[in-house]
């Protein structure tokens, strides 16, 4: 067969290294404007993944948990930072996705045109539930997210009484931090400002006060082998709890 | 020649019953045991991916507990990779190499019989770990941190870490066994240039096996040395750095895809030229491109860690590299459609499986190079798009054609000849099953659905393409099934396959189905690369013994040179043992003392080995000629 | 004993029983097992320095951990080393037949690889684990890890020089069967080799 040799030559090797070049070099092109935009950016938020749930830190010391506020139009670089396994920060509209890896510094940087909420999810497997590692981006008006971010930076506006009282006093102070109250430690979420998000449990139920009665009594029933345990109150004790929860906007 | 046919008969023949099963050192005997255990390995696997896929049906399922998935989608990695694909390649190896160079064993008889015993150890250690309910369950990947002591303390990574160790021996043992072989086993006139592709095929196949396991090797001993002794090799709170685990294994993980794909690509160029009824096009050019692939092979692992973090110029180096390996990966499609073109083709079920596997692993081979661009990668990098692309390889780069290989070397294999209309049943349900099981999932990862979730929210979008694939799975699996029964309706009623029933042109076809236990009764003298289509005298066994020599005074083969196979000297094989698979048994022991941290046993286990290693070596019967 | 042509139409052929060298297999199958092998210590060695050079810290070795010295590792090397030489001797002398060179060339290598051995486990280490252990940071891993990795394969390697000796005054070699002999040549010269590496990596490299 004389065309076999040549057949072979021009259609798997010269076709095939032809496209394979021009592709590589479209997504050189790619990679050098993806990583030239990183370099603009004026915000910089950390982030830090935990086992089952994401820690945000802001500019002007706020402290937040599973939703991430940034403003619109412009370029915003996540620090990517993890407390203990490899997680992956991923909100596929917005970026492709780096990983959080333990010992080092990452760097990713969003930008959002529009405003909007923006789901992202944990894209490396971290353990048991790495399935319901969720978290949102919301993006905002820059003035509006000026706002909010100083809004986030406050102690709670609620003084802690009642509800606040059954907090301190049972087992949530032990892991979470209310800022402005005694309650300052920093094992899971910083819930000072919890009612403002819209979702919980990082990302995956919407935060309503039934969702929040579930997570409080049977957090293991939502995601067996969180580190929350569940939390013993009375009827009453819960009611106040939940107001007070509900109130830290 | 019927003389020497009936005194070799007596020379080679092992007793029948338990004792030979367990001393055996024929390759045609351990070949088979390798494809039977390691299909029973592919049930399983099967098995593990098919509940996998009843809990993703919908979202928000609870029929299959969190830990319980993560053991079966870490199971079902191990299991297909090191207990399916690469054993039941080694079994078809093991059984074909030796009959198509023409000689009448592998170089280490022995070696060949302890590595399928170690494999069967290595697998039972690992399926023992369900029993106690702590089967690896950190993915076939391991990642660290999550594997360490800290955040791992149970037995699963411990059993993840010391199986690999043993099927690592048995895979490193057999790759060995398989290059002296085809280098210094070949009938005399067996030039390299006329030497069968399937048995190219096994020998780039194993040179990846001798560099790529050793990382692997190193890897899971620095991270039980983490585990149990405090080192720190991966842990970032002494120094050490959980990303080196990742180099490490890729390293090891990415040729290990080279190492299940090339004796594949091998078996299709097997009954590509037997069924075009042809010569193949571009004998050397498929020869380049896989050793070409299997070299390329070694430089690409980074593009497994595009998401780490890690420099730009890292980055693009691994894309070009990766970009650089389809290139002989796709010569070798366009030599066989070039043969099929313009032969005379008769399409059978191994034939259908072959234009099965080329249409499915092309698909992967577009995924592929996709992945390998950053931007592209860095959005669908561990989801269901990977999983797409990896199951297009591998299912069609590897599983098609052994399921080919089934039914083109059964009838040689056992003697009978397997239903067509089974075949085609089964072929149409794989080739439909997979399609629809694993092309939504490229859909699904563009969708944002990551890898490895037990569940997922409802309202994403992602139920409907779930449920689809959850069904081709189970069709995929119907489709196995009808091979299964094919294969037992052989074993009882199938006709009589004689020696040659496709008219093959390797040397397996000169044998009789099955073949002797010494092969052939004279050694061959080989003229050409289709030495059963240009050399008549091969058809009815009537070839005079090459150079004259009966070698009929022992377990006697040829010893040829690498480049011509001119003949050198002549070897004497050991007969049946029982040494190899005490030796196993002395590895056992160890293995499972050091998992329970129980060390006086590991002495034991220890001092078993040695004595396994003296019986083994120690000079007798034949072996006193070395 | 060679084999004789089944039948005399042909020229008459005759291929030796015994081989070695290339032409034998157990040749062919120590040089696979060194080829991993080998791979094997390349990797532990470059994880040495791939971790040395991410690990952010200046100081190598971290942690108040002393440069290691090089007066033992010279001592060793130089003893080791010179175990090749009895080693090849009788490599060499088996294939003349000399049963003699056989024997002392075995024992001889023997007792210098031995020495080798029993100084790193009773003199070094116990030095060394005053200073730091495989658990003090990675440092510790990787210079036990890689030393205590060659120090196994020289520990196999004097197991592998008993089971030799023991058939050599058994008599099992002569000038034409000697294989294991040459074998076990190989893999000890194997051994030496990556000593260097070893000696590099672990002992000199921190000094630069």
């Amino acid at each position: 067969m004389s065309w076999g040799d040549p057949f072979i030559i021009f259609a798997g090797v010269v076709l095939p290294a032809v496209i394979l070049i021009g592709v590589f070099i479209v997504a050189l092109r790619d990679m050098s404007d993806l990583s030239e935009r990183g370099r603009t950016a004026d915000i910089t938020l950390e982030v830090v993944s935990h086992d089952w749930w994401w820690e945000i830190r802001y500019p002007n010391g706020a402290i937040s948990a599973n939703e991430i506020h940034i403003p619109t139009g412009e370029p915003v670089r996540m620090k990517l930072l993890s407390a203990d396994v490899i997680h992956s920060f991923w909100v596929p509209q917005l970026q492709g996705k780096i990983d959080h890896v333990t010992g080092r510094e990452n760097y990713l940087w969003l930008e959002a045109d529009e405003p909007g909420r923006y789901r992202g999810q944990c894209a490396e497997f971290c353990g048991l539930q790495h399935a319901k590692m969720a978290f949102y981006v919301v993006a905002e008006e820059p003035d509006v997210f000026e706002e909010w971010m100083g809004g986030e930076a406050e102690d709670a506006a609620t003084a802690p009484v009642d509800g606040g009282e059954v907090f301190l006093n049972s087992t949530c102070a032990g892991c979470h931090a209310i800022r402005g109250t005694e309650a300052t430690a920093t094992v899971g979420p910083d819930l000072t400002h919890l009612g403002d998000r819209e979702t919980l449990f990082s990302g995956i139920i919407p935060n309503d006060r039934d969702n929040l009665e579930r997570v409080i009594t049977d957090p293991q029933s939502i995601k067996p082998g969180v580190a929350m345990p569940p939390t013993d109150l009375t009827d009453d004790e819960l009611a106040v709890l939940l107001d007070y929860l509900e109130g830290l906007d | 020649m019927a003389t020497l046919a009936a005194r070799l008969g007596v020379i080679w023949a092992e007793r029948p019953g338990l004792a030979s099963w367990l001393t055996t050192v024929d390759h045609k005997k351990i070949g088979l045991k390798y494809i039977y255990t390691s299909f029973v390995f592919m049930i399983l696997g099967g098995i593990e991916s098919l509940l996998i896929r009843t809990q993703l049906i919908d979202a928000n399922l609870e029929i299959v507990q969190p830990e319980f998935f993560n053991q079966l989608f870490s199971m079902h990695g191990i299991t297909m990779m090191f207990l399916f694909a690469m054993p039941m390649l080694s079994g078809f190896g093991n059984y074909f190499v030796p009959l198509m160079i023409g000689t009448r064993d592998m170089a280490f008889p022995r070696l060949n019989s302890f590595g399928y015993w170690l494999f069967v150890a290595g697998g039972i250690f690992f399926y023992s770990s369900f029993l106690v309910g702590a089967a690896p369950n950190d993915g076939w990947f391991n990642y660290l941190p999550l594997a360490s002591e800290q955040f791992s303390p149970g037995l699963n990574i411990d059993f993840y870490c010391l199986g690999l160790i043993l099927l690592g021996i048995s895979s490193t043992g057999g790759a060995i066994n398989f290059i002296v072989t085809i280098l210094k086993m070949r009938a005399p006139g067996m030039s390299l240039n006329r030497v069968p592709i399937f048995v190219w095929g096994e020998l780039a196949m194993a040179i990846s096996i001798v560099f790529a396991f050793p990382t692997l090797t190193l890897a899971v001993t620095m991270l039980e040395l983490d585990r149990k002794f405090g080192f720190h090799f991966f842990e970032p709170g002494g120094g050490g750095d959980p990303v080196l685990w990742q180099h490490l294994f890729w390293f090891f993980g990415h040729p290990e895809v080279y190492i299940v794909a090339l004796p594949a690509f091998g078996i299709a160029s097997a009954i590509i030229p037997t069924m075009a009824r042809r010569p193949m096009i571009g004998y050397t050019y498929i020869v380049l491109a896989e050793m070409a692939i299997a070299l390329i092979g070694f430089g690409v692992w980074v593009h497994h860690m595009f998401a780490d973090g890690l420099p730009g110029l890292t980055l693009s180096f691994f894309s070009a590299s990766s970009m650089m390996v389809v290139i002989p990966t796709g010569v070798q499609v366009f030599a066989w459609l070039a043969t099929l073109v313009t032969g005379k083709p008769i399409l059978r079920t191994s034939g259908l499986f072959v234009l099965g596997f080329i249409f499915i692993f092309v698909i992967g081979g577009l995924s592929g190079p996709m992945l390998g661009l950053v931007p592209f990668d860095q959005q669908v990098h561990d989801t269901y798009f990977v999983v797409a692309h990896l199951h297009y390889v591998l299912v069609g780069g590897s599983m098609f054609p052994i399921f080919g290989a089934f039914y083109h070397w059964f009838p040689k294999m056992t003697g009978r000849m397997m239903s067509e209309t089974l075949g085609k049943t089964s072929f149409w349900l794989m080739f439909i099953g997979f399609n629809v099981a694993f092309f939504p999932q490229h859909i699904l990862g563009l969708l944002g659905m990551p890898r490895r979730i037990y569940t997922y929210e409802a309202g994403l979008g992602w139920e409907v393409g779930n449920l689809i694939s959850s069904i081709g799975a189970f069709v995929l699996a119907l489709g196995v099934l009808f091979t299964v029964i094919a294969f037992v309706r052989s074993q009882r009623s199938g006709a009589p396959a004689g020696n040659d029933p496709w008219d093959g042109e390797t040397l397996e076809w000169a044998s009789t189905s099955p073949p002797p236990a010494y092969n052939f009764a004279a050694i061959p003298t080989i003229r050409s690369k289709e030495p059963m289509w240009d050399q008549p005298e091969l058809h009815e066994q009537e070839q005079k013994p090459a150079l004259g020599l009966e070698l009929a005074e022992g377990h006697q083969v040829l010893i040829t040179s690498v480049l011509d196979a001119k003949p050198q000297a002549i070897a004497h094989m050991p007969h049946a043992t029982p040494w190899p698979f005490a030796l196993t048994m002395a590895l056992l022991v160890l293995a499972y003392a050091i998992l329970l941290d129980a060390w006086l046993l590991a002495g034991v286990g220890a001092v078993g080995t040695l004595v396994g290693l003296a019986g083994w070596f120690w000079p007798s019967g034949e072996t006193q000629e070395t | 004993m060679s084999a004789r042509a089944a039948d005399d139409r042909s020229t008459e052929v005759v291929l030796p029983h015994h081989t070695s060298g290339t032409r034998a297999f157990g040749w062919w199958g120590m040089l696979g097992l060194i080829a991993t092998e080998a791979t094997l210590f390349g990797a532990l060695i470059s994880s040495y320095f791939y971790l040395r050079f991410t690990s952010g810290s200046v100081v190598w070795p971290p942690g108040d951990i002393p440069k290691p010295s090089l007066t033992l590792p010279l001592i060793m090397t130089a003893i080791l080393w010179s175990s090749s030489i009895p080693v090849h001797l009788a490599d060499s002398g088996i294939k003349k037949g000399k049963q003699g060179r056989l024997k002392v060339g075995l024992l001889l290598g023997f007792i210098l690889g031995a020495t080798f051995l029993a100084i790193q486990i009773a003199v070094e280490y116990p030095e060394t684990l005053h200073e730091f252990s495989p658990s003090t940071n990675v440092y510790g891993s990787l210079f036990y890890g890689l030393t205590g990795l060659h120090g196994a394969h020289v520990a196999v390697g004097l197991l592998f020089s008993l089971w030799t000796q023991v058939r050599a005054w058994r008599g099992h070699f002569d000038e034409r069967r000697h294989v294991t002999v040459q074998n076990f040549a190989m893999y000890w010269h194997f051994v030496d080799a990556v000593w260097a590496g070893v000696l590099f990596t672990i002992y000199l490299s921190p000094h630069f």
